[in-house]
């Protein structure tokens, strides 16, 4: 049998590296595809022995573009390990920080990371498949603001947080900063800016990507659709919630599966290891492992802006929650299984933390005084988890009495999607691969099929000729490169 | 393990193979002792390099890092009891400082036998002997710590180019 | 016109907030844009892996390169990329030091496997696989790299030529050093890209250093209150910012906590963790025996707390006794 192999290498927005390599069989269709992560830093062994304390600068470590989902994570889990509550500011002072990460870091996305794909288009020359097109397409003034914007919430979580790349303000029962009220009426602006802002990316989104016929066929094609369970966190009304709640999960039908708090996550996380790629895949242990499959029997879940409107029953906020009920009405109701959906979830989701962050700059609790409650009890088990902007993400502490770590077991968000992104990769490959041909357009809508996601590393690309560079190299039998096409 | 202290077969140290260990003495105290020692014709172990310092408390940990980063077996500081500094506080200061770096040396794999800090007088050259010997004794029977050579094995892994992911260059198509 | 000078961005075991720190540039990427031409930066380009090795040696001027080196696939990278370019800056903490990347070598290669493939308490793993670095399924051969048993900084795999240290190096320093390389203005090679002083010195907590230091018990900041306007160090909290340097303009500081040492030591020190445990011990104030053990004993972690950036650049780099095929 011959068989063809096509290679991309790197991909890149992912955490650290991945590659794809797609196997063709002598038809010239695509047998199998496997998506690879090639690399593993073990940070939950060197955290042996670390004071507690330390765990959320240590492990804001894991993603320099979402340490404060890290950082959140590793002090709710600070504050269950101590079982201290933190005062009401300083829970709303670390809402507040956390919010506004979440609407820089969806902004980031949508804007300059997988936004290019719709707003300037998925076949569009690929010098303008970037930050460049984007600007083109919605002006110079919007470019400019997109930019502001992210850098005046950047400054709200350094005034907090010392930095924003790895910020230091969590502690168990509280944060270390307070907010001084001269520095307010800054912080309202701010707030008020963002919810302005945040309407205003939902309005482009759908000028651009809804009023398109062909971009509403994209979403909806069965390429990129998967019928999978959906967690995400929700609060006790069951509406979607970054920092605090119980984690919910949905079947493909929509109906509830599992409401539980975090300290339960074992009973429903399960971890599976292929021989292909560092990453572990996440499935819900009860189910047991069905393979990369969909459908009513599988046990793959997904998570991140998607997954959260499935498994929620409402937004927490006014204008969030009407956008939702807009969506849903569009796309044919909950639960939506259509991958590229998340690019749309994901604007409602800044529009619930851009409304939140005016909530709470505006509760006259944000400038008390009394910040932390400092904790007494002995340490010896702690599990925290927050809403990354990525998907659920979960640390687990286990200390001696001093508060040294003993065990550390961390399930970082993006693993809730490596299952569904695999499943991506290859369904858009099989689907798109034919004959062997595999041009510049077929290796962009690919990439979309995992792009979606915003996997753990999307890093910045600005004002570049921004995509990503890919090789594809078609071998024949003997390892002799017939062709090669490159971008 | 390739270290020319070893048997290329089996790892263990030659038969032949001596500790080699530096040691910080105090100028005023220890160093005095040891002058002792050798004009007492006292025999001791060989394997000690002496540096003579001021102070015990001139012993920058950097130091004793160092000796074991570019192959000491062992090391050995040697300072005035309390009370009989001749800076008055220099000791207090290395044995604080000791006690905290015991425990990095201990947090990273290098056994407690290997380092040593001892107070010794100017008359007391009979136990700069005796600690030598038993040093020495110990330090043989833990065998080399060899870091040079175990950062040499290290990079061996480093050797290899070939790309085993990613792609070869090649001559464009057409 | 004379051709822009060309740049490249690239990421080993990395965080990617060193790729952040860049974009924090924010209005700022636009001037370094207009001033050079960024020929590699997978995050972000159309340029390939062979398209740099296409290159002529040594027409790059300038490589930044961040993360760790931890695998076979970033070491061959990163050889490559000095191949082609005139000078290597060391991008960040884990370039620079190892950064928090490299506690890892206080534990063997095997045992972060192990956990992470087999004792993890949600991995379920029966059948005890592991990511292989050739995988043949069907006639089909998939590929890994293999990771390093040790974690390594970039010198100590290629020569560097600069240093911009932190984690991550400010926007500020960024744009300091790209502004030095391009108008010529280039320091000594071997220079690390920020002030040449401890940090105490730009601390707005200055002036209530004191001249003495006496520790009779150090504090965790979990458990202990913090004075928002003292010296951490003179409270008793464990501020490494005596023994790194400056640069960064005391930002952790001014988020209420101590100094964790991102930035490294200053070029006088060769070990920054033995730097800083010497001098707060020589300040503590017990000289018995049992009570100098009390005192230290309020020290949680010697290594995560002095060498937590820079284990792979410290004197003794990595843990010892460690098994041959770990």
């Amino acid at each position: 049998m011959q068989t063809r192999t096509i290679t991309i290498d790197p991909i890149t927005r992912l955490e650290g590296h991945g590659k794809i390599d797609i196997f063709l069989d002598d038809k010239g269709e695509v047998e199998r595809a496997y998506f690879q992560v090639p690399e593993l830093r073990g940070f939950e062994t060197f955290s042996i022995g670390r004071p507690a304390e330390d765990m959320p600068q240590i492990t804001s470590r894991i993603c320099g573009v979402c340490p404060t989902a890290h950082h959140m994570a590793g002090t709710r889990a600070l504050d269950d390990l101590y079982k201290v509550e933190a005062p009401p500011t300083g829970k709303k002072i670390r809402e507040l920080v956390y919010n506004t990460f979440m609407l820089e870091d969806h902004a980031l996305h949508v804007y300059i990371l997988g936004g290019p794909d719709f707003i300037v288009g998925p076949t569009a020359p690929k010098a303008l498949r970037n930050v460049v097109g984007v600007i083109q397409k919605v002006g110079v003034d919007v470019g400019k603001k997109v930019i502001s914007m992210r850098r005046r919430l950047r400054d709200l979580i350094s005034y907090f947080g010392g930095k924003v790349i790895h910020p230091v303000l969590g502690l168990p029962g509280g944060v270390s900063k307070g907010l001084n009220p001269d520095d307010l009426p800054g912080f309202k602006q701010l707030a008020e800016d963002g919810v302005e802002f945040a309407k205003f990316t939902l309005q482009v989104f759908k000028d651009i990507v809804l009023k398109n016929p062909e971009y509403v066929k994209l979403v909806t094609s069965d390429t990129y659709t998967h019928k999978t369970y959906y967690m995400g966190l929700v609060d006790e009304n069951n509406r979607v919630s970054f920092y605090d709640g119980k984690i919910r999960v949905v079947d493909p039908s929509g109906k509830e599966y599992a409401k539980f708090p975090a300290q339960k996550y074992l009973d429903y996380v399960g971890e599976h290891v292929e021989p292909w790629s560092y990453v572990k895949f996440c499935y819900l242990k009860p189910l047991g492992w069905k393979g990369f499959s969909d459908g009513p029997d599988t046990s793959v879940y997904s998570v991140a802006p998607l997954a959260r409107l499935n498994a929620a029953d409402a937004m927490a906020t006014p204008e969030a929650q009407k956008a939702r009920e807009e969506y849903f009405a569009t796309l044919g109701g909950r639960p939506v299984h259509f991958t590229l959906a998340n690019h749309w979830a994901r604007v409602i989701e800044m529009l619930q933390a851009a409304e939140r962050m005016r909530e709470l700059v505006n509760d006259p609790e944000i400038t008390g005084k009394n910040i932390r409650t400092i904790p007494t009890a002995t340490p010896t088990v702690g599990i925290g988890v927050v809403e990354a902007p990525r998907g659920t993400l979960f640390h687990h502490y286990e200390t001696d009495e001093k508060g040294l770590i003993k065990k550390a077991n961390l399930i970082v968000a993006t693993q809730g999607n490596s299952a569904r992104m695999a499943m991506g990769v290859e369904k858009s490959a099989k689907g798109l691969i034919h004959q062997g041909k595999a041009d510049d357009g077929i290796l962009n809508m690919i990439e979309m099929a995992f792009r979606a996601y915003d996997p753990c590393h999307g890093c910045a690309t600005h004002s570049l000729p921004g995509e990503m560079p890919l090789i594809v190299s078609i071998r024949d039998t003997s390892g002799k490169i017939v062709q090669e096409i490159r971008r | 393990m390739s270290s020319p202290t070893t048997q290329p077969s089996n790892g263990k140290p030659r038969a032949d193979w001596e500790p080699r260990i530096v040691a910080f003495f105090c100028n005023w105290c220890t160093y005095t002792a040891a002058d002792l020692a050798g004009v007492s014709r006292m025999k001791h172990a060989s394997n000690v390099r002496i540096i003579r310092v001021m102070c015990s408390g001139r012993v920058d940990p950097q130091f004793v890092l160092e000796a074991f980063a570019k192959g000491a077996d062992g090391v050995l500081i040697g300072g005035c009891h309390f009370g009989d500094c001749h800076y008055s506080e220099g000791n207090y200061k290395a044995a604080r400082r000791i006690r905290m770096l015991r425990r990095v040396l201990a947090d990273m794999g290098i056994e407690a036998d290997r380092f040593r800090l001892e107070w010794i007088s100017a008359s007391e050259g009979e136990k700069v002997k005796l600690v030598i010997n038993d040093m020495a004794e110990k330090v043989k029977a833990l065998g080399p710590l060899g870091m040079p050579g175990q950062f040499k094995d290290f990079d061996q892994e480093m050797e290899h180019l070939e790309a085993e992911a990613g792609v070869k260059e090649v001559a464009h198509a057409g | 016109m004379p051709d822009k000078p060309k740049v490249a961005f690239y990421w080993c075991a990395s965080c990617g907030g060193c790729e952040e720190s860049v974009v924090d540039l924010a209005e700022g990427i636009l001037g370094v844009v207009d001033a050079v031409d960024i020929i590699f930066w997978p995050v972000a380009m159309d340029f390939k892996r062979s398209d740099v090795e296409a290159m002529a040696d040594g027409s790059i001027l300038v490589s930044m390169i961040n993360g760790a080196i931890r695998s076979t696939e970033q070491e061959e990278m990163v050889r490559m990329l000095r191949r082609k370019s005139q000078l290597v800056i060391a991008y960040g903490a884990c370039a620079h030091l190892g950064g928090i990347p490299s506690l890892a070598n206080q534990f063997d290669r095997a045992q972060i496997l192990k956990f992470v493939y087999e004792e993890s308490p949600s991995t379920q793993n029966a059948q005890k696989v592991y990511p292989t670095t050739k995988y043949q399924d069907n006639g089909r051969t998939a590929t890994l790299p293999e990771l390093h048993r040790l974690v390594r900084t970039l010198d100590q795999v290629i020569p560097v030529d600069y240093y911009l240290p932190g984690c991550p190096p400010t926007p500020k320093l960024l744009q300091q050093a790209l502004t030095a390389l391009l108008t010529g203005a280039a320091p000594p090679k071997g220079t690390v890209l920020a002030p040449d002083i401890a940090l105490c010195e730009e601390c707005p907590r200055k002036d209530t250093k004191p001249a003495d230091l006496s520790f009779t018990t150090f504090k965790r900041p979990h458990s202990s209150e913090m004075d928002p306007e003292k010296c951490l160090l003179a409270q008793g909290f464990l501020c490494m910012g005596a023994a790194t340097r400056g640069g960064c303009e005391a930002l952790c500081i001014q988020g209420n906590m101590p100094c964790s040492g991102c930035f490294g030591p200053t070029s006088r020190i060769k070990d920054q963790g033995a730097k800083f445990f010497s001098s707060i011990c020589s300040n503590v104030a017990a000289t018995a025996e049992k009570e100098i053990e009390a005192t230290l004993a309020t020290i949680p972690d010697p290594v995560g707390t002095f060498y937590r950036y820079g284990l792979a650049a410290s004197l003794l780099r990595a843990r010892m006794g460690r098994q041959a095929e770990a």
